[in-house]
């Protein structure tokens, strides 16, 4: 087979597929993302001929755009477009996760910091207030105080890039000093670690510690839905455990909860340009191995769609 | 390992064999991100900075 990966850094992880990829004996073609010239209904990247084409580009502005592309084009790419607009923005992220009725923390979103502050007067401190696109913990904000939150909402609204005036206000999750992350293709876990560390934030790449998680029966159905909900793929679906039982923000009591407290995880988001060196190194899954299956099956679905058509 | 030039400083970077177009490695003599250009023979150019989409 012919893969094509698409790329603009060559991360520990991009490493370990083209290892796995190579050692198979597959044919893989590099393609930096930054030389590619996309036209509207061709492209001078050698990708016509692959038999999928893994996006792993780090910028999620070139992820969306380059998988738009190819799939107008009709090179199967995963994951695909609509997967990556949906998981590449936190609003449509979390809309998608309630719309499938997974858990997920209270979440108002709002165009000016004076309704902003509403929004987080009520869901009272500390609440969190996060960039509507980010990845690795940047620029989120836990808010302990009117103090913070007015210095907060002031910054984003005055130096930020216009998405920073789209105000995504979140109900802070006390969780267990971890959360949890799932690798997961079209649904299926792979591996699963916990990341812990004494800062609210819990990412690997904030430096939080790993560590090898069984996923229970819930968890895994979670992430089954999860991953159907932003359009499938391989996908790190992020979990918090949360043992109290959940209940709307104290407020007009327009806003319901329909997922009252009846979960013992709650999915903060679905991330489609997953990175797993951490958990291959946490877990005994053979990870990159695990993806090329994957991979692989896909390629030849892809191909059997093309015979058919 | 091979062997080559940082453009930053001018010191000596050591490098894997298995180096690939398009990966990072970091100047121990000055602490520069240096991206792998080519790899046969191996060139190094300062790597691009951070960006905000940057991620997952």
């Amino acid at each position: 087979m012919k893969f094509g990966l698409l790329y603009s850094r060559i991360r520990r992880d991009e490493k370990l597929l083209l290892s796995e990829l190579r050692e198979r004996g597959h044919e893989v073609a590099k393609l930096d993302v930054r030389e590619q010239r996309f036209g509207l209904n061709a492209t001078d990247a050698g990708l016509a001929d692959c038999d999928l084409v893994v996006d792993r580009c780090l910028a999620t502005s070139r992820s969306l755009y380059a998988t738009r592309f190819l799939s107008a084009y009709g090179v199967p790419v995963v994951n695909g477009p609509e997967t990556a607009a949906v998981c590449a923005d936190k609003v449509k992220n979390s809309l998608a996760l309630e719309a499938a009725g997974v858990p997920t923390p209270a979440t108002e979103v709002t165009f000016t910091k004076e309704a902003a502050m509403r929004s987080i007067e009520e869901f009272g401190y500390p609440c969190v207030v996060k960039p509507v696109v980010g990845s690795w913990g940047r620029l989120m904000a836990k808010i302990d105080s009117e103090n913070a939150a007015e210095a907060i909402l002031e910054h984003k609204a005055t130096l930020g890039h216009y998405e920073h005036k789209v105000f995504y206000v979140q109900e802070y999750v006390d969780k267990p000093g971890r959360d949890i992350r799932v690798l997961a293709c079209d649904g299926e876990p792979v591996a699963a670690m916990t990341r812990s560390s004494d800062h609210w934030l819990t990412n690997a790449a904030k430096g939080g510690a790993t560590a090898a998680f069984d996923l229970d029966d819930e968890a895994r159905e979670l992430v089954k839905t999860a991953s159907d909900a932003v359009g499938g793929g391989l996908l790190g679906v992020d979990l918090m455990e949360t043992d109290e039982a959940r209940s709307a923000p104290e407020s007009s009591g327009e806003r319901s909860d329909p997922r009252d407290g009846e979960s013992r995880y709650t999915v903060h988001e679905v991330n489609h340009t997953v990175e797993f060196k951490a958990l291959n190194e946490a877990s005994e899954v053979d990870v990159p191995a695990a993806v090329v299956d994957w991979l692989e099956l896909k390629a030849e679905t892809a191909g059997e769609a093309v015979m058919t058509a | 390992m091979t062997e080559s030039e940082c453009v930053e400083c001018g010191g000596t970077v050591s490098l894997h064999d298995d180096l690939e177009v398009g990966e990072i490695v970091d100047c121990e003599t000055c602490g520069a991100e240096l991206e792998a250009v080519d790899t046969s023979p191996p060139v190094l150019d300062r790597a691009p900075e951070l960006e905000e989409d940057w991620g997952e």
